[in-house]
């Protein structure tokens, strides 16, 4: 099997107040290149803490354990440098920046990636088209490209644009981190069309969802099951579906 | 130098005109923190200096000064002052402007003002005739000098009735320096100056300004100061508004790296019913740098319907960063719209993770975070050019500032 992402053991807390409260507890996850692979499981189960993570959160610390992509040490590196190497967290949460106009800041890190990966810069021409198309593609109205980054933004244009720094960041691993939660089921269509879209032998994916419906349009290769800061059962697609007919508590029994 | 019998004081009175100012420099001295308007900013700084007059500088050597250290002003009408003297050569003014001989009066409780005029040197005198437009005009004061030297320009501006200027006021210099301007502003009914002030004096110069403004009825003094260098410096400013429906907008930023000391202290004072001010104050400060805040709307009786808005806001970007505001409000009228606020923060966490995780280098990202908490100060300049020469400003101050 190829080794795309690799997570082995993996432990980390968080300063709650003064005392640390541990939350992922020897996580195992394997990704595989080219694969969409899924995480469900109840609130609180420590799902995005495991995307923040990945993606360099340093609020996060890792007490045990290790991640890999693509054979380098994940956890050693920058988030920056993360996102150079093509990872990329759509976020539960995205973050609103008053005062920073989304085109620039688009165009900052499309470019600043461009350039930690030795690509050439795009200028202000280039990089309209290339925005264009997407925004385009993504039914988003280039009137969203002049406000600040997710300030005033619906919930679902929020998603939307995360959606759009995926696919102008072109990244080789995407976590979504309920990108599909608030979406309505046109919205749901676009964003799992912007991911598929994407899917090919160098992307892999893990999507973070509550729900089927979502998978019902990007089909997972594997879908997980997450409880209290560890992978509890993988399987295929049936899994998923399994859950929306039983919920957590069959496979939470099984551990306890 | 040598010797412990050096002093600013000795120095400044050794050179002193005779006359009230001389006499209130020789009783009071420099201000210290004995003085409550200077609690935050003691000048003990400059005790220990003695302050020469500067040397003349050739018509040449002016040039390339004013190409190393302000050459947006290449383009503008302008008048240069290099070490304290007009450089006629240098200096170009437009149709219907005219120079007189300046003169900034004494505003005896200022000890700023006290010094200018105690060592006065002829600054610009403008004047804009009724109903003219002067388009832009750039007011550039340079020193240069290896031992310590001193400058105190008094400037004087006046708009005549509906006239209009636009005054780009830099100051810059190399070596080690005291600069002491003092410009006195009238705007007359209906008349509207912008005074966009640019202090990136030498990181060894001291900065001790002040702005005395006085603005009839309709009129506007609509200012703007980015304070970025300098190791010690004041901008103070008094706004008096003397007619009816008059405005100011006192707006500034100071950026701070270093150990670098910055104060801006204004006082507005409301004389006349139905008047604006607003004040947008941004400090952004690193390292060991010290910000200060002196604000005060003053309301009188006769001042109803008084609009009135200040915010200071500071951005600490280290532990050791500091920053000391004092707004204060004072009013005496009953039927008043005043507001003020101050705020205190440090960069927000998971902003800078959301710019990093988009592979936006650390550094980069927090001067994104930086300009954005700059904007809705510097978005308050309206002329292109200048809007557009402050933000070049700001974002080479950031690539040179001082390394961490
Ligand atoms: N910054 C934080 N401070 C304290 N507790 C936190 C923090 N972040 C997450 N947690 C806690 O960690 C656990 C896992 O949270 P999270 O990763 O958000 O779970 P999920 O995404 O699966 O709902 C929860 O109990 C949550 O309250
Ligand atoms: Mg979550």
């Amino acid at each position: 099997m190829n080794d795309f992402l690799k997570i082995s053991g993996l432990c980390a807390q968080i300063d709650d107040n003064g005392t640390p409260k541990e939350i992922l507890r020897g996580l195992d996850l394997d990704i595989p290149k080219g694969e969409i692979h899924a995480i469900m499981g109840p609130n609180g189960s420590g799902k995005s803490t495991l995307s923040y993570v990945l993606a360099g959160r340093d609020d996060y610390e890792v007490t045990g354990g290790s991640a890999t992509f693509d054979g380098a040490d994940l956890l050693a590196l920058e988030p920056e440098e993360r996102a150079a190497l093509g990872v990329f967290l759509a976020f539960q949460a995205p973050v609103e920046l008053p005062g920073v106009n989304n085109a620039n800041f688009l165009r900052t890190a499309v470019n600043a990636v461009r350039r930690a990966r030795e690509e050439p810069e795009l200028d202000a021409v280039g990089f309209l088209k290339a925005v264009r198309a997407e925004t385009k593609h993504l039914h988003m109205s280039d009137e969203m490209l002049k406000r600040n980054v997710n300030v005033g933004f619906s919930g679902g244009e929020k998603k939307r644009n995360e959606v759009l720094q995926m696919r102008m960041l072109r990244p080789r691993f995407a976590i979504l981190d309920e990108t599909d939660s608030g979406l309505d089921i046109d919205a749901l269509r676009i964003v799992a069309e912007g991911v598929n879209s994407l899917r090919g032998p160098d992307f892999s994916a893990l999507i973070i969802t509550h729900h089927q419906r979502l998978l019902d349009y990007i089909q997972p290769d594997r879908v997980h099951v997450m409880a209290k800061g560890q992978i509890i059962h993988s399987g295929g697609a049936e899994v998923a579906l399994a859950l929306e007919a039983q919920g957590y508590q069959q496979y939470l029994e099984a551990v306890a | 130098m040598s010797g412990a019998e050096i002093s600013a004081l000795g120095s400044f009175m050794a050179r002193a005109h005779e006359g009230q100012a001389r006499t209130l420099l020789e009783q009071q001295g420099l201000p210290g923190r004995r003085l409550e308007a200077w609690r935050y900013t003691p000048l003990r700084a400059l005790e220990t200096t003695g302050f020469a007059a500067p040397a003349p500088v050739a018509p040449d050597e002016a040039r390339a000064l004013l190409a190393r250290l302000a050459p947006e002003a290449d383009a503008s009408h302008r008048v240069v002052f290099v070490n304290g003297a007009l450089v006629p050569e240098l200096t170009s003014l437009p149709e219907g402007v005219r120079l007189v001989a300046a003169d900034a009066p004494l505003v005896a409780d200022r000890p700023i003002s006290v010094l200018n005029t105690a060592l006065a040197q002829p600054g610009l005198g403008l004047h804009v005739s009724a109903g003219a437009d002067a388009g832009q005009i750039a007011l550039v004061a340079l020193v240069t000098g290896d031992a310590p030297v001193s400058t105190h320009l008094a400037h004087q501006v006046t708009l005549e009735a509906d006239a209009r200027l636009t005054l780009l006021d830099i100051q810059s210099g190399e070596g080690p320096y005291l600069a002491n301007p003092v410009l006195g502003v009238r705007v007359a009914e209906g008349a509207r100056l912008t005074h966009l002030r640019v202090q990136q004096d030498s990181q060894d110069a001291v900065n001790l300004a002040f702005v005395n403004a006085d603005v009839s009825s309709r009129g506007l003094y609509d200012s703007f100061t980015l304070t970025l260098g300098a190791r010690l410096s004041r901008h103070e400013v008094l706004a008096h508004l003397g007619g009816s429906n008059a405005a100011v907008h006192v707006n500034a930023a100071q950026l701070l790296a270093g150990n670098r000391h910055a104060d801006l202290t204004s006082v507005i004072r409301h004389a006349a019913p139905d008047c604006i001010s607003r004040q947008t104050v941004k400090n952004v400060i690193m390292e060991g740098g010290h910000g200060v805040f002196q604000g005060k709307i003053h309301v009188d009786r006769i001042a109803q319907k008084t609009d009135g808005y200040q915010m200071n806001q500071a951005l600490l970007l280290s532990e050791r960063a500091q920053i000391d505001s004092k707004p204060e409000l004072e009013i005496y009228a009953d039927d008043v719209k005043c507001s003020h606020g101050a705020t205190v923060g440090a960069l927000d966490d998971e902003q800078l993770f959301y710019l990093r995780a988009r592979g936006i280098p650390h550094d980069e990202a927090r001067a994104m975070l930086v300009r954005a908490f700059l904007l809705d100060a510097l978005s308050l300049v309206q002329d292109e050019t200048a809007s557009a020469l402050l933000d070049r400003r700001v974002e080479t101050w950031w690539q040179k500032r001082d390394p961490e």
